[in-house]
C-alpha cells in the first residue's frame, strides 16, 4: 500500500511545480504543435498578438505519442493543441480535451460538412475538435532522379533507387504505407502477413528513416535520395519555401489521408485565448497567407481553399473528385494495435541489421 | 596509535559532513528518487496517469526474453561497447603518453585544449557536423577526390562505421584525461631506471608504463563502455537503417509508444547486464594491475 501513495506524491509533487512556474501566464497562450506547421510562423504569431493581446508560447513534438505524453504530464500547462483526428478519441476517452463551444468561433461555420461532423471529432453531440488542415501521407521525389514523375507506389521497389529511398520511422505509417502497396484497407488490415513480406522487400532499398520535414529536405538538397513517403503539407513548404525539386506524387494505388484539428486540453488557464487563436488558424486570411509564404496542407475551412488561386495545388489537385476517390481517411487505432505496429516494426529494423 | 588513527578518522567524517552534504542530497533528490520510481514503474502493467487501472507484473521483464528481437539487439550494442571503447583505447592511450610523458609547457596545453575542445560543443552540433563530413559529396569525399588522382566514392554516412566514428569522436576524451592522469604519476625515474638495466623500449613499456597506468585505462574503458552500450542519439542520426540498437528500443518505447514500464524494465536489464560484465571483469584487471 505504500507505494502507491510513493507515485502519488511523486506525481503530485511534479504537477505542483509546473503549476508554480506557470501560475503568472493569464495572457499566454500556449500551443502545442508540430514545429514549422503553420502556428510558429513569426508573422502568423505577430499578427495574432497585435489582434487580440494575447502572446503566443509554442512548444513542439516529434510524434503523435510525444504529444499526448506532454498534455498527460503537464496539466494546465498548454490552452491550445493540435491533434491528429485519429488520435481525438484516445485524447478525449483520457480526459485530456474538454469540449469546446464553437459559437466562440465565428470561421468555424464555414468550415465543411463533412470535415466538422466527423464521428472522429464530435462525441456526444459536444466539439472536442476543430478541424484544421488535412492532407496525405503519399510520395515525394527528387526532380532531379526522374524526367517524368511516377504513378505507381511499385516505384519505391524499383531496383534502380536502392539506397536512394526514404520512409518515415514510424510504425503506424509504414504499416498503413504497406496496406496501401499490397491493395488493402489501411484501417482494416486482413493480410499482415503480405504487409510485412511487402515492407521486408523495400528495406534494402532504404537509405534511412526520416523522422522530421528537415530530415527529408536536407536528403534532397543535398542529392541523396530519389523518393520516399512524404506529407503533401510538406513536400509543398519544401517546394514554396525552401525552392527544393520536389514534387508530390499520389500514387494511383492511393495513398493515407489526415485529418488535423485543434483542441482544448482540459485544465487550460486561457480557454478565450485559446478559442481566439484557434479562430485565428481556421481563417482563410491566415491561410492564404501560409499557403503563398510557406506552402501548406488543404485547410478545412472552404472559404479558405475557395481564397486559393484557381490553378493552386491544393485546390486544384487535392480538390480533384478523382484523388478524393483513392484516398483512404485514417481512423482511430488501437493501444494494442499500436504495439503490433511497433513489434513489426522493430523486427523489420532488427532483420536489415 | 590505532585508537588515535580511528578518533581523528571519526571527527574527519564529523567535519566533512557538511563538504559532503549537498553532493548526497542532491544525488538523493535527483538520481535516486527518480531511478526508484523508474524501477516502481518496470514492475507495472500500465502508467497511472488519468485514472487507468493498472496492477504489478512481471510482464514487463519477460517480455525481453519472450522476443528474440531485444536479447540481438543487446548483443549487438554489447559489441557496439566493446568496438567504440577498443579505438579510444587504440586512439587516447598513445594521445595520453604524449601529454604526459613528451610535451612540457605550452604545447602541452595547446594539445589538451584540442582534446577537450569536443566536450565544450553540443552533442548534437557534433553528430550534424560528421553527417556533413561522412556523406556523398560531404566534405570527406570532396577532399579525397580533390587530393587524389583517381576517382573514389566515399559515403559513410547511415552505416556502422559511421556510428562507431561518432561515437569514438565524443567518448576518446575520456579514455585521454583518465590515462593522461596516472600516466603523468609515473616517476620517470622508474622508466630510466629500466632503461638503464638494459630493458628495451618495448619491454619498459609493456612492464612498467602500462601496468602503472592500467587503472587509468580501466577506469577509462568503463567510463566510456557504459553510456555507449545505451546510445540511441548517435546510431538513429548516424546509422541510417542499420541504427537499430538496444538503446534506440528504449527510446521507441518512452517517446513513440508511451510505454514506460517496458521501457523502464528494457533499461534496468540494461543495467543488470552492464554490472555482471564490470563485476566479472574487476577481478580480472585488478589481477593484472
Amino acid at each position: 500500500m505504500r507505494m502507491p501513495r510513493l507515485t502519488v506524491l511523486l506525481t503530485a509533487t511534479a504537477v505542483f511545480t509546473t503549476a508554480l512556474t506557470l501560475a503568472a501566464s493569464a495572457a499566454e497562450v500556449h500551443v502545442l504543435n508540430w514545429k514549422g506547421y503553420g502556428a510558429d510562423e513569426p508573422w502568423a504569431v505577430e499578427a495574432f498578438e497585435k489582434a487580440t493581446g494575447n502572446k503566443v508560447v509554442n512548444d513542439f513534438f516529434n510524434s503523435e505519442q510525444e504529444m499526448l505524453t506532454k498534455i498527460r504530464t503537464n496539466p494546465g500547462l498548454y490552452d491550445v493543441v493540435m491533434i491528429n483526428a485519429a488520435f481525438n478519441d484516445q485524447a478525449m476517452a483520457e480526459k485530456l480535451i474538454q469540449p469546446i463551444d464553437t459559437s466562440k468561433l465565428p470561421n468555424y461555420v464555414d468550415i465543411s460538412k463533412d470535415k466538422a461532423g466527423s464521428p472522429m471529432l464530435d462525441h456526444d453531440g459536444k466539439v472536442y475538435g476543430v478541424p484544421w488542415v488535412w492532407g496525405l501521407t503519399a510520395l515525394a521525389i527528387n526532380d532531379k532522379s526522374f524526367d517524368k514523375p511516377p504513378t505507381s507506389i511499385a516505384e519505391m521497389w524499383n531496383p534502380a533507387h536502392k539506397g536512394r529511398v526514404i520512409i518515415r520511422d514510424d510504425a503506424v505509417e509504414a504499416v498503413q504505407f504497406g496496406a496501401i502497396a499490397t491493395g488493402q484497407n489501411i484501417n482494416d488490415i486482413k493480410d499482415m502477413n503480405a504487409v510485412k513480406a511487402k515492407l521486408t522487400s523495400l528495406m534494402p532499398q532504404i537509405k534511412t528513416f526520416w523522422s522530421s520535414e528537415n530530415d527529408w529536405n536536407q536528403m534532397v538538397a543535398s542529392n541523396q535520395i530519389d523518393i520516399g513517403t512524404y506529407w503533401s503539407g510538406s513536400a509543398d513548404r519544401a517546394k514554396t519555401h525552401f525552392k527544393l525539386p520536389v514534387s508530390l506524387v499520389i500514387p494511383q494505388e492511393g495513398a493515407v489521408a489526415w485529418l488535423d484539428a485543434f483542441s482544448i486540453p482540459v485544465g487550460s488557464k486561457n480557454v478565450a485565448g485559446a478559442e481566439a487563436f484557434i479562430n485565428y488558424m481556421i481563417d482563410p486570411k491566415f491561410y492564404v497567407e501560409w499557403v503563398t509564404k510557406v506552402g501548406a496542407p488543404v485547410s478545412a475551412n472552404t472559404k479558405a481553399v475557395e481564397a486559393l488561386p484557381q490553378d493552386a495545388f491544393n485546390r486544384k489537385v487535392m480538390g480533384d473528385p478523382a484523388v478524393a476517390k483513392r484516398i483512404q481517411f485514417q481512423a482511430p487505432i488501437t493501444d494494442a494495435q499500436r504495439e503490433a505496429y511497433l513489434a513489426l516494426w522493430q523486427q523489420l529494423k532488427v532483420d536489415v541489421k | 596509535m590505532a585508537v588515535e588513527g580511528a578518533v581523528a578518522s571519526r571527527s574527519g567524517l564529523r567535519s566533512a559532513l557538511p563538504l559532503l552534504a549537498p553532493a548526497y542530497l542532491w544525488l538523493t533528490v535527483a538520481i535516486f528518487l527518480p531511478l526508484s520510481a523508474m524501477v516502481f514503474f518496470s514492475f507495472m502493467t500500465d502508467l497511472p496517469l488519468a485514472g487507468k487501472p493498472w496492477a504489478f507484473t512481471l510482464g514487463n521483464y519477460a517480455a525481453f526474453f519472450s522476443q528474440s528481437l531485444y536479447l540481438t539487439l543487446l548483443l549487438a550494442s554489447l559489441r557496439l561497447g566493446l568496438e567504440v571503447t577498443l579505438w579510444c583505447v587504440v586512439i587516447g592511450y598513445p594521445a595520453a603518453y604524449v601529454l604526459a610523458k613528451v610535451l612540457k609547457g605550452r604545447s602541452r596545453e595547446a594539445i589538451f585544449l584540442l582534446v577537450i575542445l569536443p566536450f565544450w560543443s553540443n552533442g548534437l552540433v557534433r553528430i550534424f557536423s560528421w553527417a556533413m563530413v561522412l556523406r556523398e559529396g560531404g566534405i570527406l569525399d570532396t577532399a579525397a577526390n580533390a587530393v587524389l588522382p583517381f576517382k573514389i566514392n566515399i559515403d559513410l554516412m547511415y552505416s556502422y562505421p559511421a556510428v562507431i566514428i561518432g561515437l569514438v569522436h565524443s567518448y576518446v576524451p575520456y579514455m585521454v584525461l583518465t590515462c593522461y592522469l596516472t600516466l603523468q604519476a609515473i616517476d620517470d625515474s622508474l622508466i630510466e631506471a629500466g632503461r638503464s638495466l638494459g630493458a628495451s623500449r618495448l619491454q619498459v613499456l609493456r612492464r612498467v608504463i602500462i601496468p602503472l597506468s592500467l587503472p587509468g585505462l580501466v577506469a577509462g574503458a568503463a567510463l566510456i563502455f557504459v553510456p555507449v552500450v545505451g546510445s540511441f542519439m548517435e546510431p538513429r542520426i548516424l546509422g541510417g537503417r542499420t541504427g537499430t540498437f538496444y538503446g534506440t528500443v528504449i527510446e521507441d518505447q518512452f517517446v513513440a509508444v508511451f510505454n514506460w514500464p517496458l521501457g523502464a524494465a528494457l533499461s534496468f536489464i540494461l543495467l543488470a547486464v552492464v554490472l555482471v560484465i564490470l563485476a566479472i571483469a574487476s577481478p580480472v584487471l585488478k589481477r593484472a594491475a
